[in-house]
């Protein structure tokens, strides 16, 4: 469906997405590090839940209709379980990573913190699972047709690029989710993560009732969003301050060498 | 710390290097999944149509015809022309240009096509064949097949040229020799044309008087010709790209293939025949065209008639002393006459310049059989050349040989009749003999004066048009064995053809006994029309060629590959008809070189897969001699380099890399500036 539909498409769903990657992550290479191991996580996840499904639809007849809907989801679901393990994973490796830097470092103090991880590892993740997500339906925006010959919606593009915005928004909030979650051992969060994917990913099957996905899935978002936004230790005042247009801390970590006191700043 | 600092640094670059090469894994990424076949978002858009022909661009010395998409493919929203009226929608009314023009066969005219062809709201055109063939008869081809090329001209005859006496082909709209700037298919399969027509009046349709609305059903057509112009400059291109390119892009292939021949007494080819042997020379076309590319059914123009031919051929071997007849019989079955004499001109070519076994000395007289299998009232014409009559030697030559004829006819269901001796010769390749040398020579034709055949050289030329007729219900064997009443009455020219032939060669016996076999003549039709994969061509071919006979029409274009399947069947037919088992092994079979008999030099050994015992699946193969051969037929102009030749033909077929079409439905414009400006937002 020509140029029009391919850019539409990709800025809606990559677009918030590269700009918050292009504002928060590409000026520190340690971040980009993490981004890009983050996505490959993610990836290798992918590889090992689409070979188990892959494994079970060859081993089942091709003909049974109800057979294959049923292995799709538990394709699915053995999918979510198996990148929420992986995200775990990362996050033991970056723990781990911590460690080492704080090693390596001057003054004792990692130049990264956990939270920051958290946010790139989520993004990296989204950013990968949105790539996958969209990609191949980008590659056939660009021929001159669109959806709709055997009577699928005619949203059809549209309606994928918005929800890969939403799940790329939502893997970076369920990163900050999870990892805080592992952090101070409150385990609650890290199932409210894996249940929140479950219910993402199960509404996905009302599709073509897109309203029934998207409309749902936003609202866990902004969810998700407001509750990383607290547990990041935000406040509706920063909020209201930012609003008003007063500039934030410029957002990479600031060294805090001994001599410096921040309460005697002010 | 400077180790420190200098590792932030290096860790800075790795930083971005990775993520340049994310980047680059990403536009890999989308690049590659446009490239998977068949994924399934591309069939939730798309739906292919498979069984379509396509019609490709053709050039000679000076034009270029056919048709010609542009280089991504051509895309217009569908509307279904059903009647003359529903024109006026694309030509005119319509709101959404340019249109894809879906037309019922019926109304592939000269008139609507030049409509179309003016008109820039058109972006192309797909015809649905029309089931059954139009009864008003319909003839691409030109009213003067061959114009030109034959042997009437200024010098010639000049009364008889350009069909001053005669339009032989009055039916002929020319369609096939016109130049179209948009592709042309044809859709072969019902099935197909009822999707687009379902697809069309569920979105195209314009309801109750008002603007259909998007989403449209749209078709693309991709049928992109690389040559243009004409031959020359084809040509010239081609020739520049092998000479100085590392990887040729060449744009355009002379049409060329093989004449297959065969003598009643075998002749040894390496060296040229005596020179007082004289030869009589029966011919017949093996090939025909139509507007589409490889749709070529060519029943009354060429296959019945070639048909013919090989059942004379068999009646002829079959008889016991033709060993001993004063002049031999060389049975010529010329490729390419479709487009200005391929085949024959080569043959005439190579006999000037000594390189075929006969000389044109050699040839005593010329029998050429044209299209008998419309005879009307078991009528067959006989033409001759009125200016070569008029030479002394000639003409009682002539009237030998049409007394010879008649002769034969007696006591068989043909009536033998001159056409008036005023009359030139209709389209044949005994026309290019005579522009080489005067020789006595006839032309049968079921026709008088202009053709009877009200579909020459079109895609309607098929068994219906021959009047083959089987019972229903009849399985693919016994199809195959049925003896059709085309049969018998071609069986009966092929008899008539056979005891003149002999009496022509100089045979004294009683020819009563000459008789073709109406069965072999109903399983070569049902072969070469209906189905090449029948078990007797299976019998008959070498065994490793898989991929010659197919399930599918059998067509009969010349193409620009060598050997088509037609030229490889009749080879092997003939090899059949008139061959000779013999007791050799298949190493002996294959090399006959290896044992040494001054014999083995006159004959060509084909080994053969043999038909399969009912009880077994294996097969008895064996070893055929024969006296069949294969020559080049490629017009002399591409050997010469004489890509501008006015003398001989000169035809050329485009290159292209892919031809498909495909139907899918288009958005709105006002879809797409929406997506823009969300994405804008977006951003």
């Amino acid at each position: 469906m020509t140029l029009a539909v391919f850019f539409g498409c990709s800025f809606i769903a990559f677009g918030p997405a590269l700009g918050l990657c292009l504002f928060s992550v590409v000026r520190e290479p340690l971040r980009v590090i993490i981004l890009v191991a983050g996505a490959f996580f993610w990836l290798v996840s992918l590889l090992l839940s689409s070979l188990v499904w892959f494994i079970a639809v060859k081993a089942s007849d091709p003909g049974d209709e109800p057979l294959q809907k049923g292995l799709l989801i538990f394709g699915v679901l053995f999918s979510v379980l198996l990148q929420e393990a992986f995200r775990f994973l990362y996050y033991k490796l970056l723990r781990k990573a911590i460690e080492g830097l704080v090693a390596l470092s001057e003054d004792g103090c990692s130049p990264i913190s956990i939270q920051q991880m958290a946010y790139v590892a989520g993004l990296g993740f989204g950013l990968m699972s949105g790539a996958f997500s969209m990609i191949n339906l980008l590659a056939d925006a660009l021929g001159p047709g669109t959806v709709g010959i055997h009577g699928d919606s005619q949203l059809y593009f549209l309606t994928s690029a918005f929800m890969t915005m939403v799940m790329i928004f939502l893997h970076t909030f369920w990163g900050i989710l999870f990892f805080h979650g592992c952090e101070t051992q409150r385990w609650w969060e890290m199932v409210a993560v894996i249940f929140t994917h479950l219910i993402v990913s199960g509404l996905t099957f009302w599709n073509p009732l897109y309203l029934g996905s998207l409309i749902p899935s936003y609202l866990l978002m902004f969810a998700t969003a407001a509750w990383a936004y607290v547990l990041s230790g935000g406040c509706t005042q920063n909020l209201l301050r930012s609003l008003q247009g007063e500039y934030l801390v410029q957002p990479h970590v600031q060294r805090r060498s001994p001599a410096r006191d921040p309460a005697s700043e002010g | 710390m400077a180790a420190g600092a200098g590792w932030r640094m290096g860790a800075g670059e790795r930083g971005r290097r990775g993520a340049e090469t994310l980047f680059r894994g990403l536009l890999f990424c989308v690049l590659g999944c446009g490239f998977c076949w068949g994924n399934s978002v591309e069939r939730k858009i798309y739906i292919p149509l498979n069984k379509t022909a396509p019609c490709v661009r053709l050039l000679n010395a000076t034009h270029q015809i056919g048709c010609q998409s542009s280089m991504n493919g051509d895309t217009g929203v569908i509307h279904v022309v059903e009647k003359a009226q529903d024109l006026k929608w694309v030509l005119t009314d319509g709101p959404h240009p340019p249109y894809m023009v879906l037309l019922d066969g019926e109304l592939f005219t000269r008139e609507l096509m030049l409509q179309l062809k003016g008109s820039s709201r058109i972006s192309g055109l797909a015809v649905a064949i029309s089931k059954p063939s139009p009864a008003q008869g319909f003839s691409p081809g030109l009213k003067c097949p061959n114009d030109g090329f034959g042997v009437y001209s200024n010098d010639y005859g000049p009364q008889y040229a350009h069909c001053n006496w005669t339009a032989w082909n009055p039916l002929g709209n020319g369609l096939a020799y016109e130049d179209f700037n948009f592709p042309i298919f044809l859709l072969e399969d019902a099935n197909e044309t009822q999707v687009i027509k379902q697809c069309y009046q569920d979105h195209n349709l314009p309801q109750n008087g008002s603007v259909p609305e998007y989403p449209l059903c749209a078709m693309q057509l991709f049928a992109h010709m690389h040559a243009v112009t004409n031959t020359v400059t084809c040509m010239r291109r081609s020739s520049l790209q092998t000479a100085f390119s590392l990887n040729p892009e060449e744009v355009c292939d002379a049409l060329s293939d093989y004449n297959v021949w065969s003598t009643l007494k075998p002749i040894n080819t390496s060296s040229k025949i005596n020179p007082l042997d004289e030869v009589i020379i029966v011919a017949t076309r093996i090939d025909s065209h139509s507007f589409f590319w490889n749709v070529a059914p060519g029943a009354e123009s060429a296959v019945a008639s070639f048909v013919t031919h090989l059942a004379a051929a068999e009646a002829l071997h079959k008889v016991p002393d033709v060993q001993m007849l004063p002049r031999n019989i060389m049975f010529t079955f010329f490729q390419g006459e479709t487009f200005d004499y391929i085949g024959s001109s080569r043959m005439v070519y190579d006999m000037k310049m000594d390189k075929f076994p006969i000389r044109l000395d050699n040839i005593h007289s010329f029998l050429e059989l044209s299209q008998v299998a419309l005879r009307n009232s078991s009528v067959l014409w006989v033409h001759t050349d009125p200016v070569s009559r008029r030479n002394d030697s000639i003409q009682p030559q002539v009237e030998t040989l049409v007394e010879a004829l008649i002769n034969s006819s007696v006591g068989a269901n043909v009536t033998l009749q001159e056409v008036g001796q005023s009359q030139p010769l209709p389209p044949s390749s005994f026309q290019r003999f005579l522009r080489a040398k005067s020789i006595p020579g006839v032309v049968l034709a079921d026709h008088r004066t202009s053709f009877q055949n009200r579909y020459y050289q079109s895609m309607y030329d098929t068994a219906e048009n021959i009047l083959m007729k089987y019972p229903e219900g009849l399985s693919p064997e016994e199809t195959l064995d049925y003896v059709t009443d085309t049969a018998k009455s071609l069986a009966e020219v092929a008899t008539v053809v056979a005891r003149a032939l002999y009496q022509l060669a100089g045979g004294t016996g009683n020819t009563s006994a000459i008789q073709a076999d109406p069965r072999t003549v109903s399983r070569m039709l049902y072969g070469f029309l209906i189905k090449t994969n029948n078990s007797w061509f299976q019998s008959i071919i070498k065994q490793d060629l898989k991929g010659l006979l197919g399930d599918e029409l059998p067509q009969h274009y010349i193409a620009v590959t060598t050997l088509v399947n037609t030229t490889q069947l009749v080879q092997y037919v003939l090899a059949n008809l008139t061959g000779t088992v013999v007791n050799f092994t298949k190493e002996e079979c294959l090399n006959p070189e290896k044992t040494p008999n001054p014999e083995k030099e006159m004959y060509v050994y084909t080994w053969v897969q043999g038909s399969r015992d009912p009880n077994s699946t294996s097969r008895v193969p064996f070893c055929v001699q024969s006296t069949v051969h294969l020559t080049k037929a490629a017009s002399p102009a591409f050997e010469l380099k004489q890509w501008g030749s006015t003398e001989y033909s000169t035809w050329t077929e485009s290159r292209w890399k892919d031809i498909r079409a495909r139907i899918f439905l288009i958005a709105s414009k006002e879809l797409e500036s929406t997506l823009e400006a969300i994405a804008e937002a977006d951003i």
